[in-house]
């Protein structure tokens, strides 16, 4: 037993730091932070890719300032940088819509395969003739590029509703199967020559580019900025509205966060699982169809160097904002673009590899207040 | 001081959370062989003592002393080595496995092979000891959940703890089990063990309790008072801080039409089983119907298959002479049924949106709230705003997600949805379970409220005692069945009718 002293007396401490740091969840999140948090983030990644730079070697502040002017530095790189942003902008918006309700469609890749076949159907099977007008054939074009990628999302978003089949697995497959069938259309059908390709398309098929005005305005001379942008940002406004303003996008969001709680309000889930997976499919098949609209101009393989699957990692990095995709999509845009001119493979990945850790570890600083306190002040 | 007889002190034990004091200088006294009951209302800090005690949290400051000497705990591990156990409100049993494979779990004992079969008969002979029937080779799934209460209580005895300390232990358990769980508990303390009886409930603490302790807002009220020298309107008072009224006004109605009938309506459980067996049940305007019955008779499947949520496999449901049956959930909403969910945070609410968002989920598809294809958000607002103040929900702003919210003020938040509706038929599924006293007579003001504005009521609780003080007529579920309709509010009956005993011999009484 002990004396009664004994036990007034708080047992002996461990050697302790006078200060100490708390982690505790937020119970409110300011609407400045997220913002400040992200850009805190990317400047870290950057830090620490400079880092990487000066241990290989390499002069980091010369390497950015490329990398920058590669990117932004001209009229011409900022116009291609926007080329290569174009595709990424609807292939984010297409994760975005769906990783809304949780359904993690990764194949926006097969989607956008799919919209790029469908508008070379509607050019090369003569479904609209040769001398159509450019905007009865551009139409027809986007209206089959839509049609195509909603039904490569159909069929997934069918199967989950109704089979409760997984759709990460069915839309990874159905990837591979949109690319083998184009490749079966570029080798068999419409092959020009042997070449794994089909024949360019018609000018009334070419969606109109900077460039085509250089005439009237002398400053575009060159500039390959193609009217996919424009149905990218309007899509962006339009996946903006649905999803913060429309009576749709709280039933998205009400599934996303809690299906049954969705299914208790009287909110068709099998309905919207497959409506949703069609919007995503959409928005990745005109992601297609611009890119053979505006840049390639035929049918050939390798159409995407990976859009659909660059397209997941714009959405979360946007935090399936899709009003964020954009800048998101312009900075990836010019890192694809950088990336070429100053290494193949090397650096510039890394970097966006760096920059995508950061921003999903930063989350937790959005989630969590980090104090520092006295001990003091504890009790 | 430390005294001979303590088994276990606690001194000044302080636990905080983020933005809460869950126990403020808390100091416990538990005697060997004595049944202590520590009663609180809801969220006063009576779990949070005991998962200090059984070494699930550290305390910012205050000592532990077991046996007179402080101790340290680091995990529930250390804890049970001293000889402290805790039986928590979920259990933590492995379904798939068998009992003697659960209590077996995490112990270094059989080591490589396994044997079990020789385990089987140690179990059986520990259970017959203290009165715990158990089949050592049965599934966890098989057992009811008395029966896996027990599997609980024997993985604590297996382990030799001394203290067993129990977080609400009867919320799951029918009249009938409580009594047997309270004979166990008795028998357990003759040879020295000592038991914590967490509770809020004043008759069961005041029938098993030699002492109480009493915390309030995370404060000692009482400390360790015999039982036989206080009374339940003392302890109330303790509790809660006010003169609670045991007595609800409820005025004499004469019931209107019938809003709700189910004629002979069946139904499947989640794991295929039939849950509703030829269910006939009529619900009138300004009438509450209050169906009482064991956990897992069928009360959950009876809401759901009301408001749409479940399929039936054979009957009709009307609402107001409509036919609902197999309706899409939608129907029934728009049909002015609203639903009280039995589960709050799995399906009456989504977490991680916003209060606005919550209390908006029965009525954004019609105006004000929809305009075309739009939602209003401003409207939206306006109206969280305007219910947040009317129900009186606790939360710093309309934009709060609702998982921050407490048990009381969530449950707040779904009554705000779904009675601002004007329903003409209200499913109120377990309204007051896990609320703390004051927040439960605010729930029962509320659905008297709806039956005074003539609303047809189904209600389905637990709680006996709210079936009684509620219910215009008491309907009775055993294995899925409507075993007594019209019964009087006498405990003693309706408990024998809910265990499934003297079935025929009441039924013809009652119909």
């Amino acid at each position: 037993m002990m004396s009664n002293e004994a036990v007034k007396q708080t047992p002996p401490r461990r050697f302790q730091l006078p200060l100490q740091i708390r982690v505790e969840p937020r119970l409110e999140v300011p609407r400045w932070l997220s913002p400040v948090v992200s850009l805190g983030a990317i400047i870290v990644a950057l830090l620490i890719g400079a880092l990487i730079l000066a241990i290989v070697g390499g002069n980091p502040f010369q390497a950015y300032a490329h990398i920058a002017k590669a990117a932004f530095g001209s009229l011409g790189v900022l116009s291609d940088t926007l080329v290569k942003a174009t595709p990424l902008i609807l292939t984010g918006l297409a994760c975005a819509v769906a990783f809304r309700m949780k359904l993690w469609n990764i194949g926006a890749e097969g989607q956008f395969y799919m919209g790029a076949l469908g508008a070379s159907v509607v050019v090369l099977t003569g479904i609209v003739p040769e001398e159509a007008s450019r905007f009865v054939t551009v139409g027809a074009m986007l209206i089959a590029g839509v049609v195509f990628g909603a039904l490569w999302g159909f069929i997934p978003g069918w199967l989950k509703a109704r089979m409760k089949v997984n759709e990460i697995i069915t839309t990874l497959m159905l990837n591979y199967i949109a690319i083998s069938l184009t490749n079966y259309f570029i080798f068999g059908v419409w092959s020009e020559g042997g070449f794994q390709m089909s024949h360019t398309f018609q000018r009334s098929a070419w969606l109109p580019r900077l460039s085509d005005y250089a005439e009237q305005a002398p400053i575009l001379r060159g500039l390959t900025t193609h009217f996919g942008l424009v149905f990218a940002l309007v899509a962006a406004v339009i996946v903006g509205y649905v999803l913060y303003r429309s009576i749709w996008g709280y039933e998205i969001r009400l599934i996303g966060d809690n299906p049954r709680a969705a299914e208790y309000a009287g909110i068709n889930i099998t309905r919207n699982t497959v409506l949703v997976m069609m919007f995503s499919g959409a928005l990745a098949g005109l992601g297609g169809m611009s890119e053979i609209g505006g840049v390639v101009h035929r049918l050939q393989a390798a159409i995407s160097p990976g859009y659909g699957f660059t397209g997941i990692i714009i959405a979360w990095l946007a935090k399936l904002n899709p009003i964020v995709v954009v800048p998101v999509a312009v900075l990836f845009g010019g890192l694809i673009l950088a990336g070429r001119e100053i290494q193949p493979a090397g650096i510039p990945r890394l970097i966006q590899g760096i920059i995508l850790f950061m921003l999903i570890a930063s989350d937790v600083l959005l989630r969590y207040r980090i104090r520092i306190v006295r001990r003091a002040e504890r009790v | 001081m430390v005294q001979a007889d303590n088994l276990v002190e606690m001194r000044g034990i302080v636990k905080m959370f983020p933005g809460v004091l869950a126990n403020d200088k808390v100091d416990f006294e538990l005697r060997r062989g004595e049944i202590h009951a520590l009663l609180g209302e809801n969220g006063a800090g009576k779990s949070t003592l005991m998962s200090v005690l059984a070494g699930l949290y550290k305390p910012e400051a205050g000592t532990i002393f077991v046996d007179g000497k402080p101790a340290d705990f680091n995990s529930p591990k250390d804890a049970i080595a001293m000889g402290l156990g805790m039986i928590h409100q979920h259990f933590t049993l492995i379904n798939s496995h068998t009992v003697t494979e659960n209590i077996l779990l995490g112990l270094d004992d059989p080591r490589f092979l396994m044997r079990l079969h020789r385990y089987d008969k140690k179990m059986e002979t520990l259970g017959e000891k203290f009165g715990l029937q158990v089949t050592p080779a049965a599934k966890i799934w098989q057992l009811s959940v008395g029966e896996q209460q027990r599997v609980e209580i024997l993985k604590m005895l297996y382990r030799g703890v001394r203290v067993l300390i129990m977080d609400e232990p009867t919320s799951v358990l029918a009249p009938q089990e409580i009594e047997e769980l309270f004979k166990t508990l008795r028998s357990m303390t003759v040879d020295g063990r000592s038991i914590v009886f967490i509770s809020h409930k004043l008759n069961e603490v005041m029938s098993i309790a030699d002492r109480i302790t009493v915390l309030r807002q995370g404060k000692v009220t009482a400390a360790g008072i015999p039982t036989a020298t206080t009374s339940k309107s003392e302890l109330a008072n303790l509790m809660v801080g006010r003169k609670v009224l045991f007595q609800l006004d409820k005025t004499a109605k004469e019931p209107g039409d019938v809003v709700l009938e189910l004629r002979d309506v069946s139904s499947l459980n989640d794991k295929g089983l039939p849950a509703l067996r030829n269910v006939n049940l009529k619900v009138r305007s300004g009438e509450i119907v209050g169906v009482a019955g064991v956990a897992g008779n069928g009360q959950t499947e009876l809401g759901q298959v009301v408001t749409g949520l479940r399929r039936c496999t054979a009957g009709k449901i009307l609402v107001n002479g409509e036919d609902v049956t197999n309706k899409p959930a939608r129907v029934p909403i728009d049909s002015g049924v609203a639903h009280v969910p039995e589960d709050r945070t799995h399906v009456g609410t989504a977490p991680n949106l916003t209060i606005t968002d919550n209390v908006i989920m029965k009525s954004y598809r019609e105006p004000p709230l929809a305009k075309g294809s739009s939602l209003d958000h401003v409207a939206a607002r306006e109206r969280a705003e305007q219910l947040k103040d009317e129900y009186t929900i606790l939360a710093p702003t309309v934009d709060t997600q609702v998982r921050m919210l407490s048990g009381g003020n969530l449950q707040r938040v779904i009554l705000a949805r779904e009675l601002s509706t004007q329903p003409v038929l209200l499913v109120a599924m377990q309204p007051t379970r896990g609320l703390d006293v004051g927040a439960i007579e605010g729930v029962q003001r509320l659905l008297l409220k709806q039956r005074e504005a003539g609303a047809a009521i189904l209600l389905v609780s637990e709680e006996l005692e709210e079936v009684f003080t509620l219910s215009d007529r008491i309907a009775v579920m055993y294995e899925g069945e409507i075993v007594g309709d019209g019964v009087e509010a006498d405990a003693q009956k309706v408990g024998l009718l809910m265990t499934g005993g003297k079935k025929s011999s009441l039924e013809g009484t009652a119909s």
